[in-house]
């Protein structure tokens, strides 16, 4: 935790590299975009500060509304866009739930809607010019990791008791190896919740940062057509990335739910 | 934060060489640490600790509210939407195989009628040939009586007439034959004159 004293430095520190930069013509912020602030005001940010995190969270939450509950309410069964757009998306993870997870999988299928929902839309909606992406901090990432990680562990002892520990003993390796073949898969079992959490907001925050690098080089006139096809080629990219990110976080917590449903290899 | 501290002491005991370092070299200092920072990546938002507890918060409210706009509304409805749907289209397509196979009856059906009704029109027409067929003899019958009993009685007026015409020539004849006789001078015995015709006509 940073302190009072050090983060008002901090903040004379900005400043001042500002004017620094400035000077030198080109000015590059890549990072500026993902700075979390107060919505109202300039006091510091504690833990029920409405910030633009809480702003780009609520509009993620009015998205999801408007596709899924108004873009629904006809109940047509003969859809309009938005209702088949919605009812893409639910048959998309329910699919993936009930082939990755199987049958006794489903019954989870809203959590994991909950989560695959909230990442697509906070990722496109960070794509939108002058947003804040929320899915580009470690902290939100991480938290969705580490809560996929406990639940799955804690429900993979709670189906199969000590069993679940078979997870980590290849019944299928030779005896000698078996034990080494544990300390590797205790080792990656750990190391999923940090690959699963720093792959999205990873990815997230490097195609933000590097769009906002050419944004910067679109000063100079003579370079700026190239920048702005290469902002475009990039955003394009991201779209594909934001989706992909999504899909990718979802169907790891699918495999995951599998290990702990069945931890047999 | 402990790389820009430390940049920024090693920067500023470079710069002045001693350890009293006025405001503005440490303003300066501070500058360059922050540049620095910017560039190599430890000035990244992400890791401002103290903006981590407003994110987790507000996130876990985001996510229950999501769940709950998911379970209770959204999942549901679109769950109800697509059974209903599937269940549609089973019923349309039972509906279609029930049509399907009320068709092929209403098609065998109708090929019955037909045959049916081309039997007994064939009988129709059989029996209305043989009802014409019947006035038809029964009319030639009638029309040849008819046509015998006509030509009897034209062939009876004819004998008659003719019969009428002989004795008329015989008068003729005789009355005939006196004036000629008359006529030549002499006088004409009527018994003699007609037993001379009489023999005349029968020769």
């Amino acid at each position: 935790m940073m302190t009072r004293p050090n983060r008002a430095m901090m903040r004379e520190l900005e400043m001042a590299s500002e004017a620094h930069t400035e000077e030198a013509g080109l000015v590059f912020h890549p990072m500026d975009q993902f700075i979390v602030k107060p919505l109202f005001g300039d006091g510091p940010v504690g833990m029920f500060t409405i910030t633009n995190v809480t702003l780009w969270m609520g509009i993620t939450i009015l998205g999801i509304f408007a596709l899924l509950v108004l873009g629904t309410r006809r109940r047509a069964v003969i859809p309009t866009r938005t209702q088949s757009i919605g009812e893409l998306a639910y048959g998309f993870i329910y699919k993936m739930v009930e082939d990755v997870t199987g049958k006794d999988g489903v019954k989870y299928f809203p959590y994991i809607m909950t989560l695959f929902m909230f990442i697509v839309f906070a990722n496109f909606v960070g794509l939108l010019p002058m947003s804040f992406t929320t899915t580009s901090h470690i902290a939100v990432t991480a938290v969705m990791a580490m809560a996929v990680f406990l639940a799955v562990t804690i429900l993979g002892f709670v189906k199969n008791g000590a069993g679940f520990l078979g997870l980590f003993w290849v019944s299928s390796a030779p005896l000698a190896l078996r034990p080494i073949l544990a300390l590797i898969e205790i080792i990656s079992y750990f190391v999923r919740p940090v690959s699963h959490s720093i792959r999205l907001a990873g990815n997230m925050m490097a195609g933000h940062a590097v769009i906002k690098v050419f944004a910067g080089f679109a000063a100079i006139t003579a370079i700026a057509p190239l920048s702005i096809v290469a902002i475009t080629a990039m955003y394009g990219l991201e779209v594909l990335v934001s989706f992909i990110q999504a899909y990718v976080f979802t169907i790891l917590t699918c495999v995951y739910l599998k290990d702990a449903l069945h931890p047999a290899h | 934060m402990a790389t820009e501290t430390h940049e920024a002491t090693t920067h500023s005991a470079a710069t002045d060489g001693a350890a009293a370092a006025t405001t503005h070299d440490a303003g300066h200092a501070a500058a360059d640490a922050a540049h620095g920072a910017a560039d190599a990546g430890p000035g990244m938002p992400q890791l401002d600790f103290s903006t981590f507890g407003n994110q987790i918060f507000w996130l876990l409210v985001t996510l229950v509210v999501i769940y709950i706009i998911l379970s209770r509304f959204a999942l549901p409805r679109i769950a109800a939407v697509l059974a209903e749907r599937q269940g549609t289209i089973t019923n349309d397509i039972a509906a279609a195989e029930d049509l399907k196979a009320k068709a092929v009856e209403a098609e065998a059906a109708y090929n019955q009628a037909l045959a049916d009704a081309r039997v007994e029109a064939s009988n129709i027409v059989a029996a209305a040939k043989a009802d014409i067929q019947a006035e038809l003899d029964q009319a030639i019958a009638k029309a040849d009586t008819e046509i015998a009993a006509k030509s009897a009685e034209g062939e009876k007026a004819i004998a008659e007439i003719r019969a009428t015409a002989t004795a008329a020539v015989k008068t003729v004849s005789k009355d005939v034959a006196k004036e000629l006789i008359t006529s030549m001078g002499a006088t004409a015995d009527a018994k003699t004159v007609t037993a001379a015709v009489t023999a005349r006509m029968k020769g």
